[in-house]
Order: structure tokens, then sequence, then C-alpha cells
């Protein structure tokens, strides 16, 4: 090992399996809601456009840092008197909850665009035959749409699934025990900011290699069958 | 929602925003002057040219933000050769780490931006120019530069969209921008919902504002004309 790590090396890799944690919640939850954004702003339905359209805006317009410190402490109220209604006067999100939403709010909002993008770019003539087929406007996307959907966006999530990693980092300034942190703690204890923060960088960036390898073969996975075009 | 509350710190909030504001135009206008000469030679045929703006590239673009930021503003401290340096009282004081940092970061992404207008020119042009018999050095600034320009320009303004919502961070090392200028209020108010919800207002309006600007400036350079290729 070339840098001393005091026996913090433990909480460190600690603090990675939870950077990863909290980054695949905040992607479930951030493709669910990319895809009911996508979906409400491709639907033939003016508020449903309006919704989907200002969701991805509004979450676009603000910083991430500015969501994780909303959600985490703006909504103690609110979880306060949802708790007192159902007889739990302590009910209050903690951080990993607080950052899991957020994050996957960010997401969401820049998945909406991906997965629009992708939706638009399927042949209008696949859902027509789909129509001619008789099949259910739900069967449609989920048989046709959904399918074809996933080779086209994959790229553009690969991109956003790593800034999410990197957007973890902002959930230790709400206390979350993550890479940040943990690096965080380990300074205090041992006066050596720069040894564990570039520790911590680099940890990250093994995630982004590790990352960026999985993506290789989902979208390898994924445009099977395809013939890569002249480019 | 106790509107009084935002209302009696709008001026403070007003401050706040435009201590952001100034962290970003410094941030994408140093970061640019120092990414081009970094996205030019990524773009280079040898590969010992583009090798070390690649390394570069891929620490600042694989790690967080709020890592680089740590590292400058807390890391930089633990050497002694630092501390009894002439640049001492600049990487003590968070607003020139703030910077720094976010110079460092946005130039890394802006380089990348800029490779790729580059290598977007049409090559045709570029012969085009070798042939009226300009040199390698004039095609770059009178061909190559101005059209990778226009080419990037789209892909330039996302970034300073980024850098804006980036520029959140500063307050994690003390900064009184726009979010560190909303925390404090918050600590001294209780009222989270408000006061984020008013940091986040001004923020939509920056952004807002930022893509005109910048859609103005794309119509004057006639961006649109130059993409049809």
């Amino acid at each position: 090992m070339i840098f001393d790590l005091h026996g913090f090396g433990p909480a460190l890799l600690a603090g990675a399996l939870m950077t990863i944690k909290l980054a695949l919640c905040a992607l479930s939850l951030g493709l669910v809601l990319g895809l009911l954004g996508a979906l409400a702003k491709t639907s033939p339905y003016k508020p449903l456009q309006w919704l989907g359209g200002s969701y991805s805006t509004l979450v676009r317009g603000v910083p991430e840092l500015l969501w994780v410190l909303l959600i985490y402490f703006g909504t103690v109220n609110l979880m306060r008197s949802i708790g007192e209604a159902l007889g739990q006067p302590d009910l209050a999100l903690n951080a990993f909850a607080a950052g899991t939403i957020a994050l996957g709010l960010c997401f969401g909002a820049y998945a909406t665009e991906v997965f629009r993008g992708a939706i638009l770019a399927i042949p209008k003539g696949h859902r027509e035959a789909g129509q001619a087929l008789g099949l259910s406007v739900p069967r449609i996307f989920w048989r046709l749409i959904l399918p074809q959907m996933w080779r086209i966006a994959l790229p553009g999530l690969g991109n956003l699934f790593m800034i999410l990693m990197k957007d973890t980092a902002l959930v230790s300034v709400i206390g979350l025990e993550e890479i940040m942190r943990r690096a965080q703690i380990a300074v205090t204890a041992s006066k050596e900011p720069f040894t564990f923060f570039l520790v911590a960088a680099f940890i990250y960036l093994g995630l982004t290699i590790f990352a960026m390898i999985g993506m290789h073969f989902l979208e390898k996975r994924a445009s099977r069958g395809f013939v890569r075009s002249a480019s | 929602m106790n509107w009084e509350i935002i209302v009696k710190y709008l001026p403070k909030l007003l401050e706040g925003a435009w201590l952001t504001l100034e962290l970003v135009a410094i941030a994408v206008l140093a970061g640019l002057i120092l990414a081009l000469p970094m996205g030019i030679a990524r773009a280079s045929r040898h590969w010992y040219v583009r090798a070390l703006p690649y390394g570069y590239i891929f620490f600042f673009r694989g790690t967080p933000l709020l890592v680089q930021l740590f590292l400058v503003y807390y890391g930089v401290a633990q050497f002694d050769v630092v501390r009894q340096g002439p640049l001492w009282p600049y990487l003590r004081d968070p607003y020139w780490c703030a910077i720094l940092t976010m110079t460092l970061h946005t130039a890394a992404y802006i380089a990348e931006i800029l490779r790729g207008a580059i290598q977007a020119v049409p090559p045709g042009e570029i012969e085009a120019a070798r042939a009226l018999g300009m040199s390698r050095a004039q095609a770059m600034f009178y061909i190559i530069l101005p059209r990778a320009a226009r080419i990037g320009l789209p892909a330039y303004s996302n970034e300073v969209i980024l850098m804006l919502k980036a520029s959140a961070l500063a307050s994690t090392v003390t900064l009184l921008e726009l979010t560190g200028m909303s925390r404090t209020i918050i600590a001294r108010t209780y009222l989270p919902v408000e006061i984020f919800f008013a940091a986040g207002i001004f923020y939509l309006v920056i952004a807002y504002v930022m893509v005109r600007a910048f859609k103005l400036l794309e119509r004057r350079l006639r961006v649109d004309a130059c993409q049809g290729r």
C-alpha cells in the first residue's frame, strides 16, 4: 500500500459499499420516475405533457445539493404530521432515504429526456403494427416500445449513471456514512486531509471505471443482432 | 408558506446569488482559457500529445467535484511546503479555492467538448485551408477554431448551466453563495422549505436567463447556418 491509511481502510470500503447501495437505490427510483416522465411528456394529453415537462425543467434547473438539503431538512414537518396521523410521532426521513429520493428525482428528470428521445426514435410503424394486431395500448408499450427503447436509451442512461455516482458524494453533507463522510472522519482523526481525500477520489475513479465496463457489456448485450452502422 | 420571511431575506439571497454568478462567470471563462490548449492537444494525432490531457480529463471527470474541492481546500494544507509558500494566502481562502477547483473541473469538461467540436469540423474545410497555402497554425486559428467554437457552443452553454448548479458545492467550504446563504438564513429562522424554495427559484431564473443569453449568442454567431453540413 502506497498510502498509510492508519487503519481506516475497512471504514472506507464500508463507505464505498454504502455509496454503491445509494447509487443503485437512486437509480431504481430514477428509472421509474424517468419512464413515467417520458410517458407523460409523449402522451397525447396536454395536462400530462405539461406535468412531465415541468418536472424535468424544474428539477434540472435547481442544483442537486439543494434538492438533497431541501428533502432532508424540508420534510421534517411533513413527516412529523404524517407520523402523528399514523401514531408514530418521531417519524423522519433518514439520510439514506432523503439521499435516495433527492438523487432519484434528479436522475429521473434527466432520464425523462433520454427516454423521451428513445420513444420518439422508434418508428411510428411499429406502434401502428401493434394496433393493427389488436394489441391494447399498455401491451404495445410493454411488448413493443419498451424492449426497443432500452437499446437506444442505454448510452444516455450510462452517462447519467456516472453523474449519479459522483453526485452521491453530496449526500455526505447530510451525514450519510458513504465514502466522503468516512474520509472526513478519517481526516479529523489522522490530520492527513490530502491522503484521505485522494484515496476517496481513487475509489470514485475505480467505481467509474467499473461502471464503464458494466455499461460496455450491457450495451453489447442490448445491441445484439444489430449491425453497427459504419461511422 | 411564510412569504414575509422570503421577502425579508430577499436582499441577503440576492447577495448570495451575486456571489454564485461571480463564481460561475470566473470559472467558466478561466476554464475555457485553460481548456483551449488542452482540447487542441486532446484532438492531436500523436498519442504522446493526447496522453497528458487525457489523464487530466479522466481524473477530473471521474471524481466528484466535492472531492476535488476538499482536496484543494483541506488537502493541500497537509504539506508544509504549501503552507510556507507564497500562494498560501490564496489557498487558505475558500473563495480562491472554490474558483480554482471549479475552473480545473470545468476545464476538463470544456476540453472534451472542444475536442469533439474540433473533430467535427469537416475535413474538407481543413484541406481547403491547407490547399490555400495556410500553415497548420493558421488553419487552426482562422478555420478550425472559429468553426469548432460554433459547433461546440450549444454544449458549452450546457456546461455553464451545469457549473451554475455545481457552484452550490462552494457552500460546503463556508462560502456564502446562494445555497450557503440559504443555509445560514435557515440556521437563524428554522424555515427550510421557504428559504430553499426561494433559492431554487433564484437558480431557475438564473438558468433561464443564461439559456436565453446563449440562444441570442447562437443566433448572433449564426450557429444553425453552420450546422448544416
